[in-house]
């Protein structure tokens, strides 16, 4: 009598789940890594495992739409003769006229300027549209130096350098050919149709003794007017953001691994970079060890979704925030009324990330001429703005909740974390307890 | 003729000084004293303002110059003339690494040697190197030409685009897709006008080699991964 095995239900393997395995038979068959946009879509620690307290008996609550509670924030006071005002902590990050349609960039510039706060031009250089659309305007200084112009130079309102970005620190970028059109390629000073590379590092300077002189020379440029940001990845936010002090910037801006890019290799998307929460800290650390939290501007950026995320990037240290995937999906990326259009293209509502290929059906990071038409920037704006004014509300709410007439005033002291992970990268206690791994207490 | 002697002068005056010339005026002509190897000398020029400076400069100077014609009588740290729009930069003596770099128009002139780097990324300047350049030199230029009297270092024009090289001398090693080209008539009738308005003479432009991108690295290609 033969032996049979008794029925074992199927297992899959939690290492070599479906989309592993789907993706070995992708670079099997296809022989080339994938290239995509947007952050990490792993789940990392995030804002969402941290609590506010809220008042209690020993601290009082402000009155909700009655008592002020301030969101101004001013950048650029360290050294500049012209620092930058903003209404609100939250302001439009750094994408690029070529990844992003011209009406996109313009909507962008719209809901900024509606929303009083800034935004950001990209790889390529500044557009006139964007300029005109955009009260205050952050001009990127790259390592490709696309578009690179100092007319451009003067007349935005502050410069950042560009050294990473939490998508891909150490990394630079490629603009395939489907998507250099003329006018792309004239910015660019290459021939259209062909990719075009982002330099991962700046041609002439390395190191922080370099980036020095480089600030020297943009702060002579355009003699002392225009508050210096430097802008870094979430790999070393302590000795990034010191170095950054050092070097003269005026503000830092550090982007966390869920910042999202227009495109890169998802393997350096997923795998090279801290989260967010876990850059914060440090850096605040590092400004606070040199004296300069508060005198040298720390903006965040990287998954800020909500006013809750503001207020907590707030509380745990930092000046302002920055939003650009959230700013998209304002202006309609991955917009559920295009579904049709994304299972096409092989993806769905939500997941759609092949912003290299040209081929939104939003409209939104492409150069196709009929698909740019889809987009309404003022309309698109407007929603920009909506969703802008309902982010510092809410932070507002949470704010007054802790007893804050101005955002500033949130501290670390008003945080809990729901995990231990969350608990030692915030470093707030533990929900319940006073302890934070590696710090002691109970 | 203004003179700003850096000694005593501090640099930002210098180069606010330089941006504040009305157009039309007439006192253009700076001398500039003392640099003692001061970074950022003469950085963001817009007008057509000539800047004589009487010895050695540091980093970056002549920076983004859209129009004026800036003379170091002496030798320049790294980034000289970097992104440079137009205008003419001369060094008398030699220059650091970067020199030229990103640059968008304009005529640099060398007349010593350069380090690595010379004219990374350039897009759309010329640079005449009256000696020789160091290794990377020419990595990723877009468009422009660089012409180099001497020698040129190891990996000449690396993953080049439309820039236009031309050396006398010899390359120690071309970078990944650039090639010898041919020398036409053409390039023979550019080289001659780049190396008159460098004031070059005694040098003919048959004695150079044309050096450009193989166009082979323009389309991301997996089957090209042993070049990337």
């Amino acid at each position: 009598m033969s032996y049979r095995n008794p029925y074992t239900p199927p297992r899959k393997s939690a290492t070599f789940d479906d989309y592993t395995l789907a993706e070995i038979r992708r670079a099997a068959a296809t022989g080339i890594y994938d290239i995509r946009g947007g952050g990490t879509k792993r789940k990392v620690p995030h804002f969402d495992d941290l609590l506010f307290l809220g008042a209690s008996i020993s601290r009082y609550p402000l009155e909700g739409y009655r008592e002020k509670c301030d969101t101004s924030v001013v950048l650029g006071t360290r050294f500049a003769s012209k620092p930058i005002h903003l209404k609100i902590p939250i302001t439009i990050a750094g994408m690029s006229f070529g990844a992003l349609s011209g009406p996109a960039k313009e909507a962008l510039g719209r809901g900024a300027t509606i929303s009083g706060t800034s935004t950001t031009t990209g790889d390529g250089g500044m557009t006139d549209e964007e300029r005109g659309h955009s009260e205050t305007l952050v001009y990127q200084y790259l390592p490709s130096r696309y578009g690179m112009n100092p007319k451009d130079l003067r007349r935005a309102d502050a410069i950042e350098v560009v050294v990473g970005q939490g998508a891909k620190p150490g990394g630079g970028g490629m603009l395939l050919g489907q998507k250099i059109s003329d006018r792309v390629a004239e910015m660019r000073t290459l021939p259209k149709g062909i990719d075009q590379r982002s330099a991962c590092r700046h041609p002439d300077w390395t190191g922080p003794d370099d980036l020095e002189i480089k600030i020297l020379e943009l702060r002579e440029i355009t003699d002392g007017e225009k508050p210096i940001y430097v802008k870094v990845g979430g790999a070393r936010p302590y000795y990034d953001t010191a170095l950054a002090v050092k070097a003269g910037a005026d503000v830092v801006v550090l982007d966390g691994m869920q910042g999202g890019t227009a495109a890169t290799q998802d393997v350096f998307i997923e795998n090279v970079g801290m989260p967010t929460l876990a850059c914060i800290r440090p850096a605040v650390q590092a400004l606070q060890d040199l004296g300069m939290h508060r005198k040298v501007q720390l903006i965040v950026s990287g998954g800020i979704r909500s006013g809750s995320d503001v207020a907590k990037a707030l509380a745990l240290g930092a000046d302002a925030v920055s939003i650009g995937t959230a700013a998209l999906v304002a202006i309609g990326d991955n917009d559920p009324r295009f579904e049709e259009e994304y299972r096409k293209l092989g993806s769905t509502a939500g997941a759609y990330d092949d912003w290299h290929e040209g081929k939104d059906p939003a409209g939104i990071t492409t150069q196709d001429p009929e698909l740019m038409k889809r987009l309404d920037p003022i309309a698109a704006g407007r929603r920009l703005a909506n969703y802008l004014k309902v982010m510092t509300l809410e932070a507002q709410t949470i704010a007054r909740a802790c007893g804050k007439n101005h955002l500033h005033n949130l501290e670390p002291e008003d945080l809990c974390a729901l995990t231990i992970e969350a608990s030692a990268m915030a470093q707030v206690p533990l929900a319940g307890t006073s302890w934070i791994p590696g710090k002691g207490g109970l | 003729m203004p003179v700003i002697d850096l000694a005593v002068t501090p640099l930002r005056d210098l180069n606010s000084a330089l941006h504040a010339i009305p157009p039309g005026a007439n006192d253009i002509n700076y001398e500039v004293l003392n640099p003692r190897g001061s970074h950022a000398v003469a950085v963001g020029i817009d007008a057509p303002v000539t800047v004589d400076v009487k010895g050695s400069v540091g980093y970056y100077c002549a920076g983004m110059n859209d129009g004026g014609t800036v003379t170091v009588h002496g030798s320049a740290g790294p980034g000289v003339a970097e992104n440079m729009m137009s205008g003419t930069v001369v060094i008398e003596g030699d220059a650091s690494q970067y020199a030229g770099a990103t640059g968008r128009g304009g005529l640099l002139v060398i007349k010593g040697n350069a380090a690595s780097r010379c004219g990374i990324s350039m897009k759309g300047i010329d640079i005449v190197v009256h000696g020789s350049i160091g290794h990377m030199s020419a990595f990723m230029g877009q468009s422009g030409h660089l012409v180099v009297l001497g020698d040129a270092g190891d990996a000449l024009g690396d993953s080049l685009y439309e820039a236009r090289l031309f050396v006398r001398g010899s390359v120690k090693s071309l970078g990944a897709d650039c090639i010898e080209k041919e020398m036409r008539q053409e390039h023979l009738t550019l080289l001659a006008g780049l190396l008159e308005k460098a004031g070059v003479t005694q040098v003919k432009p048959e004695e150079f080699k044309r050096y450009g991108s193989a166009r082979r690295l323009y389309n991301f290609n997996i089957d090209n991964a042993d070049a990337y």
